[in-house]
């Protein structure tokens, strides 16, 4: 070792960390932009956490799925069973089904990352859904997200075809029935379901082929698909910026939050390991998908009760409820199955994509818009929601008519005549009902912000008379009217929110005085009464702008 | 990158300030103005803050200790599976494991937000969005380089170029696709037409190519097997793999549903199958394919007292004594009718199909006949 010949100089890193970023940034120059991404402000509210648990859980799909690859076989070779599970010991099935019961039985610690992966996928599946409706709410597709929105629609219908494609795999009854149905679907397609059925399955139903091809679809094709979009859907936020709820000091020029180093990297890294946990936690506690109780798929036996995953059911619903309309003319038929399987949700799926421009279109809103709206504030768009909510939900519910007519003793003929009857009835009611609601809410909040808070405090005048106290919001006019403008934030309608009774601040010392030593007592007093005067000074000066106001004088806001 | 940082301080004047303070400088750089920004614990060692720190510590440690608990599980339980009626403990295997990385798991995130939440400082911080459109400038300039790139490359005046091109590329992104698709295409044929019911003399020549009955482990079918109001689900005895690969009792298509009805129970039957059910003149067996007409579900539950089929994947139901008409749900047509018929080997009665299905079975598509 000889000491460096030229003299070091002042500015060279010396620690192993600045070593490290000098290596770094000698080669790929990344100061600047790093220091950007660090800095980026993200906002925070409890809503946006959907998305991230969508994303979350598809990490969760893609370490539990890679796990399950090394033990799944996807060929429908034909083996006889001889392995823990004895109740099926002796029976014939294909190599993928008696992999899958490896997993559960052989495989040690297999059956909770089986069990993961499905749950996960349900919860991927469910928290997209919730998070569209969060963004559709809200008005967050507007300009300029309109592509998010496209985006975030493809990646709910790829979701749905990676998961049928997933739960299809294990070969046993019940999702071989899935699959008997999805080649239903294929050959009503007109003029060249046939073919599509026969390209798909390499023949007729069921055929040698399926799983392998739904196997390579299910592990690479739609993940990688699915990947890319949600970069995609990530980039434009990135890019975009997030929106935000409209809130004193909130602009629509800037976004209002946290940085990303260290706070909000803290909370989503958090928040991530929160999501995986939970989701293992209820993979562990709650069975899923048993296969071992439905056995081997055999195309002449099906079980009562076939349900598909949640996300499929609507689709089941709708074509349940459908009414046995076969078209055939010319010698050439449109089979029923067709309307409800292929026409509905490509309708459904098209309506939605074109649901931004049609409304920046309806309403001539050609502005680009960062502050979200509240639902109240947008009765149609809102009414509009709940009422396609309402059909889905219909839909859903059809899909398991059958177990709940068993659960409840009805009959099931009733169901799907009830189903039919909902289905076109309650949307056009829910959509009423929620604009009256919406009104109503409204209208409340001008009430508050005209008259105050309900203090629940109700005087008697000596007239006799009784009057309810309320507390004003803001300054008041000669006759006690206010005089705040709605802002499309939240107003607040219970003294609890204007921080009269808060219960939960008294919390900390309830079970034991917090006492400091007196040296750090002494410090913290110091700072208080440091803090307070420096409150205290300026106060005038807060109190100069709502004096200005009246004289309607510009100034600047500082 | 950095010419937007030149109205920031100069060099010399970073080097001056504190850490925090040229951390500020770089936010303000890239326009994001910390309004507002406080140390949860300004005074050092109070207790408040050593009980924050304390919090986070035992979450991480549960998380830890969870970690353990999943390590000690996977190795340590039993996870065999055994009959009922024998020690069941295993069961308790995957919710050990979940238990135990589901604490891991949840606390090292409970700690991560808690540390954020109590610990670090609490900023406001807005950041501007930038969200104008591009300067003109950039548009015009942009919009004549895409013009310029364009007229170099010739293409507007050159339409010979652009049209064998667009041959060219056009061939490139089809290639591929015709590649795959065709090598995955398979011609229908009359595949869907028929089943393995039909008659096949090189197979069965004994019986003039009629497909005798089998049940699922090939044994024959014969009429004393069932009970009045009976039922049971048959399928063709052809052993070797026909055109799915599949042999009888395997394929998609052939499994038959054969009904023995009560006495005095009378079929309704349609026009020119009144004789497909045994005996033909007065029928006490009928067969009917199970696949339900509608999507492929095998129409499997028979209610004997109502005489009514149910498939339970969208309710279909069809009406037995009236020829498995549909009376419910989405389904359009009948279930399709085997012509049935009993021959005598070494004395005893045993079910043939006297011909395949006069009409496609399972759900229709486009070019059903």
């Amino acid at each position: 070792m000889t000491t460096t010949a030229a003299p070091r100089r002042s500015d060279a890193p010396r620690t192993p960390q600045g070593k490290a970023g000098k290596f770094l940034d000698d080669r790929l120059n990344m100061a600047g932009p790093i220091r950007k991404q660090l800095n980026k402000v993200f906002p925070d509210h409890w809503s946006f956490m959907m998305g991230e648990i969508a994303l979350y859980s598809f990490i969760v799909l893609l370490l539990s799925g890679t796990y399950l690859t090394f033990f799944f076989d996807p060929s429908m070779t034909e083996v006889v069973y001889h392995g823990r599970y004895t109740l099926l010991d002796g029976i014939p099935m294909s190599r993928a089904y008696e992999s899958t019961l490896n997993i559960s039985f052989d495989v040690r610690g297999g059956l909770i990352v089986r069990q993961i992966h499905h749950w996960a996928a349900l919860l991927f599946l469910a928290a997209m859904i919730v998070h569209m409706f969060r963004v559709f709410f809200t008005g967050a597709f507007r300009k300029p997200r309109e592509l998010n929105w496209l985006i975030g629609l493809g990646l709910i219908t790829m979701g749905l075809v990676e998961g049928f494609a997933g739960y299809s795999l294990p070969d046993d009854l019940l999702s071989g029935t899935g699959l008997r149905i999805a080649n239903a679907i294929m050959l009503s397609i007109p003029v060249i379901g046939t073919w599509v059925a026969f390209l798909v399955f390499g023949g007729p139903f069921p055929g040698t082929e399926i799983l392998g091809r739904l196997y390579i679809a299910h592990v690479l094709l739609i993940p990688a698909l699915l990947a890319a979009l949600v970069g995609a859907h990530l980039a434009l936020v990135v890019r975009q910026k997030h929106t935000q709820f409209a809130q004193h000091g909130r602009t629509e020029t800037q976004v209002s939050g946290e940085r990303v180093f260290p706070v909000y990297a803290a909370k989503a890294g958090g928040f991530f390991f929160i999501v995986s946990g939970v989701i293992t936690a209820i993979a562990g506690l709650f069975q899923i998908n048993p296969i071992w109780l439905f056995g081997p798929y055999v195309p002449s036996q099906v079980s009562a009760g076939s349900q598909p995953d949640f996300y499929i059911m609507f689709l089941d619903g709708s074509t349940r409820l459908f009414p046995s309309w076969e078209i055939r003319l010319w010698g050439y038929t449109v089979p029923a199955v067709f309307w409800p399987t292929v026409v509905l949700p490509g309708i459904l799926f098209t309506l939605a994509g074109v649901y931004p421009f049609l409304e920046a279109k309806l309403t001539k809103d050609t502005a680009k818009h960062h502050l979200l709206q509240r639902p109240r504030d947008v009765p149609v768009r809102t009414s509009l929601g709940v009422m396609a909510i309402t059909f889905y939900l219909v839909l859903l519910l059809s899909g398991g008519n059958d177990l709940i007519a068993k659960a409840f003793d009805i009959s099931l003929n009733a169901m799907t005549w009830g189903g039919r009857i909902a289905m076109l009835v309650l949307p056009p009611l829910t959509y009423l009902i929620t604009y009256r609601i919406c009104l109503g809410l409204q209208r409340h909040d001008r009430e508050v912000l005209e008259h105050g808070v309900e203090t629940g405090i109700v005087h008697v005048l000596p007239s006799g008379e009784f009057i309810e106290v309320h507390q004003p919001l803001g300054p008041v006019d000669s006759h006690g009217h206010g005089e705040l403008e709605y802002a499309g934030s939240p107003v607040p309608k219970r003294m609890g929110q204007l921080g009269a009774a808060s219960p939960l601040r008294h919390v900390r010392g309830f079970f034991y005085p917090v006492t400091e030593k007196p040296e750090i007592q002494a410090q913290l007093d110091e700072l208080e009464a440091a803090k307070y005067a420096s409150v205290s000074a300026p106060a005038s000066v807060l109190d100069a702008p709502a004096v200005e106001a009246s004289t309607g004088g510009e100034h600047s806001e500082h | 990158m950095s010419s937007e940082e030149t109205s920031g301080p100069s060099l010399d004047e970073l080097k001056g300030m504190t850490d925090e303070e040229r951390m500020l400088a770089g936010t303000e750089a890239d326009d994001v103005h910390v309004l507002y920004r406080e140390d949860r614990f300004p005074v050092r060692g109070t207790k408040a803050e050593k009980r924050a720190e304390r919090g986070v510590a035992l979450a991480f440690l549960l998380s830890a200790a969870g970690g353990i608990f999943f390590i000690v599980a996977f190795i340590a339980f039993p996870y065999h599976w055994h009959l009922p009626g024998t020690p069941q403990n295993f069961r308790f295997y995957t919710p050990s494991l979940g238990i135990g990385a589901a604490v891991m798991l949840i606390f090292m995130g409970v700690g991560m937000v808690l540390w954020a939440k109590w610990l670090m400082p609490h900023e406001e911080v807005v950041q501007d969005r930038h969200d104008e459109p591009s300067a003109a400038e950039d548009l015009l300039i942009i919009d004549s380089t895409l013009k310029v790139g364009l007229e170099d490359t010739g293409l507007p005046r050159r339409s010979l170029i652009l049209k064998s091109l667009g041959l060219a590329g056009g061939a490139i992104a089809t290639v591929p696709l015709i590649a795959l698709v065709g090598g995955m295409i398979k011609n229908p044929k009359d595949e869907l037409h028929y089943t393995y019911w039909r008659r096949n003399k090189t197979l069965f020549p004994d019986t003039d190519g009629r497909v005798p009955m089998v049940y699922e482990d090939w044994r024959r079918v014969s009429p004393g097997d069932l009970q009045p109001g009976g039922l049971a689900t048959v399928f063709p005895g052809v052993r070797n793999p026909g055109f799915d690969g599949k042999n009888g009792v395997d394929s998609g298509s052939s499994p038959t549903l054969l009904i023995r009805l009560r006495p005095g129970q009378v079929v309704k039957a349609r026009k020119g199958q009144a004789n497909y059910g045994w005996p033909a003149e007065n029928p006490e067996y009928i067969a009917f394919s199970k696949i339900c007409t509608h999507a492929g579900c095998p129409a499997s539950l028979y209610e004997q007292q109502t005489t009514r089929l149910l498939c339970p994947c969208h309710q279909s139901q069809f009406e037995v004594l009236e020829d498995a008409k549909p009376v419910f749900g989405p389904a359009t047509r009948s279930l399709p009718k085997l012509p049935l018929d009993v021959i005598v080997e070494n004395g005893v009665q045993y079910f043939v199909a006297r011909n395949d299905y006069n009409e496609p079975i399972g759900p229709a598509y486009w070019d059903r006949k």
